[in-house]
């Protein structure tokens, strides 16, 4: 018995020589790969948040208790509270249409909705400009009128859901592809309301993707600076996100303030990262359990 | 919204969620963006051609375009790496290297500028080793490079992962059992099912670095033909309120971009289309 044991385990070991490199190999290639991810992602992350203390505790935290930062960041929880929910809404609706119905035209939709991904974000904020700013299109109408959209808050609110409108939706839709629509036609062959059939069958399985497309959304929301930049016109107290202050902070030279905004944000980043690891913990475990039923 | 549907289905809300997605998508994306067009046929073709061709533009061409691509050629050797190394080998921390490679995804560009130029300035974390070996990095050519790499870092390994991952090892097995040493069969047998993915990777990275600006903007010294990132003329023509010279090379940008987005399609159609031959 043990002998048999033996040879499976030397049989594995000798198996595994076969599709391995040498350890010299190994050592080199672990190396170059932490020597590169030390350089462009260690060092940062450490620099980020020894720059914020280098004035103590005392001094970082005096970088966010003054009306500028204050503000700023009011504004940026204020812009992700209207955008994310927004383009949440919009991810369900064209993740339902796209992956439960067949329908002329799919296709250049599901490749439109990840565009403004690979437009540049100054872009994004420009297109907006030439809109709504005063040599835009509307911009003599608005100015009689007396709106402001360029400079004001409607104008980065509509940057910030531009550069956020895929994220909720590429999560869901090869999810809910995938997942079929057996599930919800019973449910509806046995008399569920459209409404019931949402809660009870649909978002059950799609919660997870969900959270993890409104957590990547809101990162994003947050953290938006090209795009925002355009539209902002950088009014202190009135139009300045957080990413933003950190901009106006660092050109003042004030580093020490800049980079304490900054490691909030940065937080906010390793967040998300965690909930991503822990999500695709949760989603890999969920689909084992389905497969094993 | 019902003449759409190709094959009828009992399930509710078809005109209902594709109406509003619709709806919502022109509202924000598609009005705006043709927008960028329509204010472009206002000029004439000569004006258009002076403002991308002028010699300020040219230069901003040739940086972006240039270090976007050494960049993800950068990306594409050491994301493949780190590829290997996570699916392939089992080292302490790894997971957590696995989760940090996305850090520049969910980083603020903001955050990333004034981070890689603290440590590049000369007076920095790695700025002040290099400065006496006559290298500046932050405020020139190469600062925007590092920022550009930076920003890359995460498109091939998260493209490569998953191919390396399915790669089936037996056949690796098979290389070997017919007496290919380690290096052929990595060359003939497995560089070959991670071409498209690697090149899908790569081809993202340039085209994430094409528009960049966020990042850039603090490490580059932004020096008018020398320094200058695209995205960054066309900030600086919108703040002189030279609307038709931003337009003129917002659309430049944004075909290029289009045609980046086309190619990573194609790409990606042809490394699915290799999978499901197996």
């Amino acid at each position: 018995m043990n002998s048999v044991t033996i040879i499976a385990d030397k049989d594995v070991q000798w198996k595994e020589s076969l599709t391995t490199e040498s350890t010299l190999v190994r050592r080199l290639l672990i190396s170059a790969a932490f020597l590169y991810l030390t350089l462009f992602l260690f060092i940062p992350l450490v620099a980020i948040f020894t720059e914020a203390l280098k004035h103590g505790l005392s001094g970082y935290i005096d970088s966010f208790l003054n009306e500028d930062a204050l503000a700023a960041i009011r504004l940026t929880l204020l812009v992700a509270a209207v955008a994310v929910p927004l383009n949440a809404v919009f991810g369900v609706a064209a993740a339902w249409a796209i992956a439960k119905f067949e329908f002329v035209g799919k296709q250049a939709l599901i490749t439109l909705i990840d565009m403004p991904l690979a437009v540049s974000p100054v872009i994004s904020g420009l297109i907006y400009v030439l809109l709504f700013g005063a040599q835009g299109w509307l911009g003599p109408w608005l100015a009689e009128h007396d709106i402001k959209i360029i400079f004001a808050l409607p104008g980065i609110l509509l940057a910030t859901i531009f550069v956020t409108v895929p994220f909720v939706a590429r999560e869901l839709i090869p999810l809910m592809q995938s997942q079929g629509r057996e599930e919800e036609e019973a449910a509806i062959t046995l008399g569920a309301s459209g409404w019931q059939m949402f809660v009870r069958v649909t978002l059950p399985n799609i919660k997870w993707s969900l959270l993890y497309g409104v957590i990547l959304c809101n990162a994003r929301a947050m953290g938006e600076f090209g795009a925002v930049s355009v539209v902002s016109g950088h009014i202190r107290g009135l139009t300045n996100t957080m990413p933003l202050h950190v901009e106006i902070l660092y050109n003042e030279y004030n580093a020490v303030s800049a980079f304490a905004v900054a490691s909030l944000l940065t937080l906010l980043a390793i967040v998300t990262l965690s909930a991503k690891t822990l999500i695709e913990r949760k989603t890999a475990s969920a689909t084992r359990l389905k497969s094993q039923r | 919204m019902h003449l759409l549907l190709k094959q009828p289905s009992v399930l509710p809300g078809f005109g209902l969620t594709l109406g509003f997605a619709l709806f919502y998508f022109s509202l924000i994306v598609l009005i705006p963006l043709s927008g960028l067009f329509v204010r472009t046929s206002t000029l004439s073709w000569e004006q258009f051609w002076d403002i991308v061709t002028n010699p300020r533009a040219m230069a901003s061409y040739q940086l972006t375009f240039g270090a976007s691509l050494v960049g993800a050629l950068v990306n594409g050797i050491f994301g493949s790496i780190i590829a290997w190394v996570l699916v392939r080998y089992r080292f302490s921390g790894r997971s957590l290297v696995d989760a940090l490679v996305d850090l520049p995804f969910a980083l603020p560009t903001a955050v990333a500028g004034i981070t890689l130029t603290a440590i590049y300035a000369p007076n920095g974390w790695i700025g002040r080793y290099l400065e006496p070996l006559g290298i500046k990095v932050a405020f020139t050519p190469l600062g925007v490079l590092i920022a550009l790499t930076f920003i890359g870092l995460p498109f091939v390994v998260r493209t490569v992962q998953p191919v390396l991952q399915d790669l089936d090892k037996e056949v690796e097995e098979a290389a070997t059992m017919l007496g290919a040493n380690r290096w052929q069969t990595f060359r003939a047998v497995i560089v070959p099912e991670l071409w498209p993915a690697l090149l899908t990777g790569i081809a993202m990275a340039f085209a994430r670095a094409v528009g960049e600006y966020g990042s850039v903007i603090f490490i580059a010294g932004n020096m008018p033909l020398k320094s200058e990132i695209t995205p960054l003329l066309i900030m600086t023509k919108l703040e002189q309120y030279d609307y038709s010279g931003a337009t003129a090379l917002g659309v430049v940008m944004l075909l290029v971009s289009f045609v980046l987005a086309l190619a990573i399609n194609l790409l990606q159609w042809w490394s699915s289309t290799r999978h499901m031959q197996q």
